[in-house]
């Protein structure tokens, strides 16, 4: 009913959701928080890395690689002297304060760049292709999963083989004993939120690359991460990967049936999902 | 006298609206156990809260080595030579056995008796466990894990609350064994219980707590079984 093609192009374009999401299924790991404004600081990653290379000329891969250390320093202080404040038993105040930060993040990107559609040009590798027996796969799609994997592996290793990941660990399991251990945990969330947007600057330069962006398009990215971290089961990274995937086939088949189903396929695969496995396909045993 | 390592004086201490600490002073000599035992209720682990900066303090002061310590974070006071055995243990559940003993030694990594190699001879079958989820040992296996834990920190000052809650008294007697060598390593040692005998057994010098306030201390020879249970429970006979 479908070919292998549209089956590789949806995993495929499960890898760029799973970028989308990684971020968020870190943070929504350690602290608990869901950040409703990730969809648009990622969009926010984008034009970082649009202007650096529109400044210094630089290819947009060479400028992800500076947004990256610069998105860090971001997710700190936006920890720091922001979330940190908010962030306690009630979930509300810091769902609220990302949702007004969503609104600030695209109107102040509205103002600096206008609503004009932009897009990272990445040269001759945008249009370049291989292929594997009867399957063509466009080089950039399979970078952006080859990523993706690279992405969540990074992250389960510093989550399960180091001091730091150890400390994340701790601080999510109970942050009040943590500090009995000696543990900061506002620098702990400080550290995540930093990664999480290392993460982002990442995701933005695929996003910025397949296609044209412009400030209002960040929540909507957030939908799709969003269910690719409830379908994966919270605070698993290789279940983000997955949900991510299953977006992306369920995307790239209801396209493949009807153009106009693309959309819609995606949310109805989570919505079957969640029927299914109302925890997501790995939930944590420990929540 | 020489200086005590640890010294509260005066403590006072809220627990909401209530106060669970009423002017307390205790004071803990270098390589000393101090026990302080009372019924439940009566502000012991508020005390220790206090101590490790969890609790606010309301008046009164908490001296380390003489440095005033009053109202310091909690992360500042391990930093400082203060670790503590929770009440309930408090492991972490995403944590494995040895990843819950590595965690003690997160901040404060100083070169002293207790590492890895040595909590394991402490308690041997803490090595064979070490891949285990710590929450799936049993209490008084979990206990050892929480006491390593904390002495990972090589801490100066240990403070045990409740070490014997829920455990039997075989595995409990098993648990007290390790206190000759962690008074051997050169902490010094405040244990809450509510096991009176135990504490009298262990300690240099005993406190019993009634609601927020000592009622009693002296050496544990020093005190009569009559005194003990007028102090615990109140003498209104």
């Amino acid at each position: 009913m479908f070919s292998l093609d549209t089956i590789v192009q949806g995993l495929l374009l499960g890898g760029l959701y799973a970028l989308f999401a990684a971020g968020l299924s870190l943070v929504f790991g350690i602290m608990r928080l869901v950040n409703l404004a990730h969809g648009d600081l990622i969009v926010l990653g984008a034009y970082l890395i649009l202007g650096l290379g529109t400044v210094t000329g630089m290819n947009p891969f060479v400028a992800a690689l500076i947004a990256m250390p610069l998105m860090f320093g971001l997710g700190w202080l936006l920890q720091t002297r922001l979330l940190n404040r908010v962030l306690g038993e009630d979930i509300l105040p810091p769902l609220l304060v990302t949702f007004g930060l969503s609104v600030v993040i695209q109107n102040g990107l509205l103002a600096a760049f206008t609503a004009d559609s932009r897009k990272l040009a990445a040269g001759p590798v945008e249009s370049a292709s291989v292929a594997i027996g009867p399957v063509h796969m466009g080089v950039m799609p399979v970078l952006t999963l080859a990523t993706a994997v690279a992405v969540i592996l990074g992250l389960n290793l510093l989550f399960y083989r180091t001091a730091l990941g150890r400390a994340f660990r701790a601080t999510s399991d109970d942050a009040v004993t943590a500090q009995l251990m000696g543990i900061r945990p506002q620098r702990i969330f400080a550290m995540a939120t930093g990664i999480a947007l290392v993460v982002a600057a990442i995701a933005a330069l695929y996003l910025g690359t397949r296609a044209n962006f412009d400030p209002s398009i960040g929540p909507a990215r957030l939908l799709y991460a969003f269910e690719a971290v409830i379908i994966g089961g919270l605070g698993s990274l290789w279940g983000t990967l997955a949900g991510g995937v299953v977006i992306g086939l369920a995307q790239t088949m209801g396209a493949a049936v009807n153009p106009e189903w693309q959309i819609l396929a995606g949310h109805v695969a989570f919505v079957l999902i969640l029927m299914v496995r109302p925890r997501g396909l790995f939930p944590r045993a420990i929540d | 006298m020489s200086e005590p390592i640890l010294s509260v004086s005066g403590l006072t201490a809220h627990y909401g609206d209530f106060q669970a600490l009423f002017g307390v002073d205790v004071a803990l000599e270098q390589g000393e156990v101090v026990a302080i035992i009372g019924a439940n209720g009566a502000g012991k682990t508020t005390l220790m809260r206090a101590i490790t900066g969890i609790a606010r303090v309301s008046a009164g002061r908490v001296r380390l080595d003489g440095r005033d310590i009053t109202g310091t974070p909690a992360p500042d006071i391990l930093m400082a030579g203060i670790a503590m055995v929770p009440e309930g243990r408090r492991l972490f559940p995403s944590l494995s056995v040895e990843e819950n003993l590595l965690i003690g030694a997160h901040a404060r990594r100083i070169q002293g008796h207790w590492n890895l190699e040595s909590v394991y001879r402490l308690f041997p079958v803490l090595r064979e466990r070490r891949d285990h989820p710590g929450t799936a040992l049993s209490g008084g296996q979990q206990q050892m894990v929480a006491i390593g834990r904390a002495l990972m920190s090589n801490p100066r000052v240990l403070l045990c609350d409740e070490l014997s809650l829920g455990l039997a008294p075989v595995v409990i007697r098993e648990i007290y064994a390790a206190f000759p060598e962690i008074r051997a390593s050169g902490a010094s040692i405040v244990v809450i219980e509510q096991d009176v005998s135990q504490a009298l057994k262990v300690a240099d010098y005993v406190h019993c707590m009634m609601e927020g306030r000592i009622t009693l201390s002296g050496r544990p020879a020093e005190l009569s079984r009559d005194a003990i249970h007028d102090a615990y429970f109140g003498a209104t006979h």
